[in-house]
């Protein structure tokens, strides 16, 4: 029906004739995703890092509970943040239902178990190298915590682009809280979305060309970052 | 003369740290079978050993690493200023001199006075134009010295080694034996595993001989290199492979 | 640092997210239909009305069903449907203030060239729909319950024909969007009840046409509907209220008669008819 070559053209395209609108939708894509992932990591780099590093009654269902977490749905987050945030929900007096805010905090929940179980992951392997040192140098809990995330600091960057991939490409949740309005809670992928149901499939296309290659972008400049930290044995 | 010095040092010296009863058994099986023994304060003392004595167990156990079983670490005295050094260092992922800010920050320094401090510590090791260097990058030998300077960076009583030349060539290792006697010129004890005989008369004032587990000997390093009481150490000093009991 | 450019990320990322938030208050929330979204109407209508009065109108777009719940959660200040009963319903058990009707169009029913079940061109869509139903011609159900999905029941009640039982089969509930049931049915070959604008704004045709239509059980009424602010004190009642009167307006209703797509009028105004 369309060939690969029609899709490029028309993502091209997009590029080329680059209008208000999409810089609008792309840019509130970005500032959502980016901020949900912030906010993910400022939770989940912590925590992760506590679970990963010490050993603690429960840690094992907590770990469980993460990595069950990971698979959260979207629509699922969508939907418990809509019912909170709802006029009719607990939280329907701050007004942020079908705000970029609410779009932001579905994120946020989506994203930060992925954060907190990679993190835990990189941590514990770090901890495993460090805890004797750690332990000579008769350091807090809160220093240990501090010195891993420091000294882990490249290996989580990818941890941070796991959630980043997973939120740019999310459609359920934001859908819901954001409701998908021109000019204003209106995403990539909500766009995308939406031109699917219009029967604009090329256009839908281009789009998630257009998606694919901010998130390449994105990708790139943190693995050029690591590159060099690698070659630097810091990762 | 030496033993003379080494004899009048060994009775009126004060034990810094005393051990007694120290026992540590994992998964069933008991790896150290009461320890008592006492390091003397302002002296170089060696744990010797075959591989598996339990030689690293005890080093980690004075240093508080890893609880006993039974008995315990007793400090004479009101400081604990300890610092250690792995036979294997544990490199921070930062640059050389990152890894000696790094320390005195646990001591709650900041600012001038640190950074000068860890500039200090540096030109010690000899590793002042490596600075900026990533630490895991060092070869083996400069990652031991900066291992040493940084754990006497925080002017430690007491320091102990875990083999911390086993893997190093005759040149780091001296460099590392330097570092280690002048710290312990000015005032520092010094407690160090080692297997290395000829390293062992180099540095050695005290030695604690264990087999199996127990102490099979303990004296004057020149007492139990030269004329060990039990048949595990005349085994170890001649070099035979020897599996009876202790003493 | 690396953690303080965290903290300081992540408070912007705040700061953000609220001014977004804040950034205008004269606006009001519209729950409205996939098929007023998807056909373009409202971006036609909804500038002529905020040059005029400075109001921004979000429009969120799902279906009627849905649209109607969002309300009574009263996340909205106006609903604008097309599902007269339910609308009705709504405003009997309190949760809007009076129904007015808008404008119409209708509803067509779209098949494959090769015409299975031997409909095309046909005007009874009751007699229409038991064909498709005795052929067990596949036949694609929004069964989401929208606005059209009701009428398609009503109309497969009216033909006396138990579709539940036939779930599964040649009848398939997509449970999703208008256009979404179009991109699927036209993908399996199947029959669609679709109202009009969102077909011939429809971008993935393919060789399909209207089989089906000019009935006057196709009609399809729109209705427009002021959630109730004693309900939902946080309803902008009098800005609601502004572009209800405004729509029902004879400046409202030519603007929705100016709306055409390929020279196709798609909405026909009706308000107070």
């Amino acid at each position: 029906m369309f060939s690969l070559g029609d899709i490029m053209a028309e993502a091209f395209g997009l590029i080329l004739t680059w209008d208000r609108n999409l810089s609008e939708i792309v840019i509130l894509s970005l500032r959502v995703t980016l901020s949900a992932v912030a906010l993910a990591c400022l939770i989940g780099l912590p925590l992760g890092a506590v679970v990963g590093a010490f050993r603690f009654p429960g840690r094992g269902v907590v770990t469980l509970l993460l990595n069950t977490l990971m698979g959260l749905p979207p629509v699922v987050v969508g939907l418990f943040v809509y019912l909170m945030l709802s006029n009719a929900g607990p939280l329907g007096i701050l007004g942020l239902l079908y705000t970029p805010t609410a779009m932001i905090v579905a994120q946020t929940i989506l994203v930060t178990p992925i954060v907190a179980a990679l993190t835990k992951q990189v941590i514990e392997d770090l901890h495993g190298e460090y805890t004797e040192q750690f332990a000579s140098f008769g350091l807090t809990a809160r220093a240990r915590v501090a010195a891993l995330l420091w000294d882990a600091r490249y290996s989580l960057l990818t941890v941070a682009l796991a959630g980043f991939g997973r939120a740019v490409a999310e459609v359920g949740a934001v859908l819901i809280v954001g409701g998908n309005i021109n000019h204003v809670t209106r995403v990539m992928t909500t766009t995308i979305a939406l031109e699917t149901s219009k029967g604009n499939l090329q256009l839908a296309l281009a789009l998630g060309v257009l998606l694919l290659g901010l998130a390449l972008v994105v990708n790139a400049a943190v693995m050029a970052l690591r590159a060099s930290a690698v070659r630097a044995a810091y990762a | 003369m030496r033993d003379m010095v080494i004899e009048s040092t060994q009775t009126c010296a004060m034990p810094i740290l005393t051990a007694t009863g120290l026992r540590f058994a994992t998964g069933g099986q008991a790896l150290l079978h009461g320890i008592d023994i006492e390091i003397a304060r302002g002296r170089r003392t060696l744990i010797m050993g075959a591989n598996g004595a339990g030689k690293s167990l005890l080093l980690r156990l004075l240093h508080g690493l890893l609880p006993p079983s039974s008995g315990e670490v007793i400090w004479q005295g009101a400081g604990r200023a300890q610092a250690m050094v792995f036979q294997r260092p544990v490199m921070l992922r930062r640059s050389a001199l990152a890894n000696l800010r790094f320390a005195l920050k646990v001591q709650g320094l900041w600012g001038r006075a640190r950074e000068a401090r860890a500039r200090e510590a540096l030109d010690m090791a000899h590793l002042g134009d490596k600075a900026h260097q990533p630490a895991r990058l060092l070869s083996g030998g400069e990652q031991q010295r900066l291992a040493v300077a940084r754990a006497l960076i925080c002017e430690p009583e007491l320091l102990f080694l875990d083999e911390p030349t086993s893997s190093l060539d005759p040149a780091s290792t001296q460099m590392i034996e330097d570092l280690v006697n002048t710290a312990h010129k000015r005032g520092v004890t010094i407690v160090m595993v080692t297997h290395d005989i000829g390293q062992a008369r180099r540095m050695g004032d005290e030695v604690i001989f264990l087999h199996a587990g127990r102490v099979a000997e303990r004296g004057p390093l020149d007492q139990v290199l030269g004329s060990p009481r039990s048949e595990a150490g005349r085994a170890w000093v001649q070099g035979r492979l020897y599996t009876g009991p202790a003493i | 640092m690396f953690r303080r450019h965290l903290l300081s990320l992540a408070l912007a990322a705040l700061a953000f997210g609220v001014t977004a938030a804040q950034a205008q208050d004269d606006f009001i929330v519209v729950q409205s239909t996939t098929s007023t979204q998807n056909s373009g109407l409202f971006e036609h209508i909804l500038p002529m009305f905020q040059d005029k009065t400075g109001i921004e109108v979000r429009v969120v777009a799902v279906g009627t069903g849905q649209a109607i719940k969002n309300a009574m959660n009263g996340d909205g200040d106006v609903l604008f449907v097309h599902a007269k009963a339910a609308e009705e319903k709504f405003v009997a058990e309190g949760h809007g203030l009076g129904r007015a009707d808008v404008m119409y169009n209708d509803f067509i029913i779209i098949g494959p060239p090769v015409d299975p079940a031997g409909v095309a061109g046909m005007t009874d869509v009751v007699a229409a729909l038991t064909r498709i139903a005795e052929t067990q011609a596949p036949f694609a159900s929004r069964g989401d319950d929208s606005g059209t999905h009701k009428a398609e029941l009503r109309l497969w009640n009216e033909a006396g024909i138990d579709v539940q039982a036939a779930s599964g089969t040649w009848y398939r509930e997509t449970g999703s969007g208008m256009g979404a049931t179009l991109n699927t049915g036209t993908g399996m070959g199947a029959y669609v009840l679709t109202d009009r604008a969102t077909w011939i704004a429809f971008g993935n045709k393919g060789d399909y046409r209207i089989a089906v239509e000019g009935d006057a059980r196709l009609f399809n009424q729109y209705g427009i509907i002021l959630v109730n602010p004693e309900r939902h004190p946080n309803v902008k009642a009098e800005a609601g209220q502004r572009f209800i009167d405004w729509v029902l307006s004879d400046e409202g209703q030519a603007a929705i008669a100016s709306f055409k797509l390929d020279g196709q009028q798609l909405f026909f105004p009706n308000a107070g008819g």
